[in-house]
């Protein structure tokens, strides 16, 4: 099958999208600080649903919308439920 | 901006570890694994990103659009939601383990015996 | 080792790690220059070779089907995993479902939570439904559907009570309809090898539009079965951890 090489596209002035992307990288980066340094874990979950919006925004501004779906119903749903119901069942036993 | 966005991945593998180092609980632990894993993700959609281009769906635009990598979107898309089963199942080794051992301490549970 | 010496050590290592990292990123064609060929090949081709337009998903089912079976059967043997280790022990007893509200004091869930779960529960099944059967035309996909869905009976369990929820997915319909899921994945690629093709070739017919819904051949059908897969799998973890954390009581 004859595939032409992409004609690379021209160099695009730094715009909106790049600002976008490095606040976004800074406030992942921040982020994640928060979530890694938060001691007690109920805390901890409540910023790792933060940090899995800033995560998902990430990824829509990398044009990524497939991911970002994934990102939005995992990090910010599906893992802190998880989570949640791990730490009710262990606070019980310490009760 | 060259070199950015590998710098944060950077960061936040190296904030990650530093908190599953020196953590006191397995489940504060288990979160920054999952802070750790989310750095991959990061990494994987920068190297596919062309500056100027956009996704790589062609329902509306014609197919010679200069677009991202759509590989590297793949392997990101099936390990987000991997990684939620995977830290379920580390979950429920937790919650095992304070069961049996009444504690969730990793440095007292390196010493307890069976 | 005490915790300041590990601290120590960790900052050496990660200093190493650093040093190593910022000189292999001098090697890197920087951020935006993405040099291909293989991403922009597919995207040139696969509008074309498979009538789908979303070229994720294509690259998912058809060119890298074989890795999509594999990643789909960790998060199986995963949820294996977690119905395993959460399993009744011995000393446990399970108790009566019905008692859970005996002698606790517990918070009802205030009402906005529950209106606005119960409100959202309908749109998010839909938008499930809807994200796992287009896998081919928009950004949509089994692995996302099957997600939504299951959050939509998380919101079921956020809206009403524990008890509503067990009676909606029962644990075994659960299992099932997980199994039926991974099952079908791996049943289209044997089906392709039983008419004589490799492994997971796409043999259903085309379709004639590009980004219809009855177009690219097995991309739909597959991405079907996996958000059944995905969905049953997360409502299946959810299940197992609030039995874990309802029903089961120590004998004391």
């Amino acid at each position: 099958m004859n595939v032409v090489a992409v004609v690379a596209p021209p160099p695009v002035p730094l715009g909106l999208m790049d600002v976008l992307q490095v606040t976004l990288l800074v406030l992942v980066g921040a982020g994640a600080t928060a979530v890694a340094l938060i001691r007690s874990p109920p805390r901890q979950v409540i910023a790792l649903s933060a940090y899995g919006l800033l995560l998902a925004l990430l990824f829509l501004v990398f044009q990524a919308p497939d991911v970002t779906l994934s990102e939005l119903c995992i990090g910010a749903v599906a893992l802190p439920i998880l989570l949640l119901l791990a730490l009710a069942k262990v606070r019980r036993r310490e009760e | 901006m060259q070199v950015f966005p590998f710098i944060v991945v950077a960061w936040v593998l190296a904030v990650g570890l530093y908190g599953i180092v020196t953590s006191r609980h397995l489940i504060h632990q288990i979160v920054c694994l999952i802070v750790v894993q989310s750095s991959t993700y990061v990494l994987l959609l920068g190297i596919g990103y062309r500056r100027g281009a956009v996704a790589p769906y062609f329902s509306d635009i014609p197919v010679h659009t200069p677009a991202v990598d759509p590989v590297v979107q793949a392997l990101a898309l099936t390990d987000v939601v991997v990684e939620a089963a995977v830290t379920a199942l580390l979950l429920s080794f937790a919650i095992q383990a304070h069961k049996r051992f009444g504690t969730l301490d990793p440095h007292e549970l390196v010493q307890l015996k069976g | 080792m005490t915790a300041a010496q590990r601290r120590w050590l960790f900052l050496a290592g990660a200093a190493g790690f650093a040093a190593f990292y910022l000189w292999g990123l001098t090697g890197l064609p920087g951020f935006g220059n993405y040099p291909g060929p293989y991403g922009d090949i597919i995207n040139r081709i696969a509008v074309a070779q498979t009538n789908a337009t979303g070229v994720v998903s294509a690259v998912n089912f058809e060119y890298r089907g074989f890795d999509t079976v594999g990643e789909e059967y960790i998060l199986f043997i995963a949820v294996i995993g977690v119905s395993t280790v959460l399993r009744q022990l011995r000393g446990e007893r399970e108790r009566e479902a019905r008692d859970e509200a005996v002698g606790r004091r517990v918070p009802p869930t205030s009402d906005a939570v529950r209106l606005l779960s119960l409100v959202l529960i309908g749109p998010t099944l839909v938008m499930g439904w809807f994200l796992a059967s287009h896998a081919q035309t928009s950004p949509s996909g089994g692995f996302q559907g099957g997600v939504v869905l299951a959050t939509s009976f998380i919101l079921l369990y956020l809206a009403g009570e524990f008890l509503l929820f067990e009676r909606v997915s029962p644990i075994d319909i659960t299992d099932a309809v997980e199994a039926v899921g991974a099952g079908g994945f791996a049943a289209i690629g044997i089906t392709a090898v039983g008419l004589g093709l490799a492994y997971l070739t796409n043999f259903l017919p085309l379709g004639s539009t590009p980004g219809a819904v009855s177009s690219s051949g097995t991309i739909a059908l597959i991405s079907f079965f996996v958000g059944l897969e995905v969905g049953a799998a997360f409502v299946l973890i959810v299940s197992e951890l609030l039995e874990q954390t309802l029903l089961l009581r120590h004998r004391s």
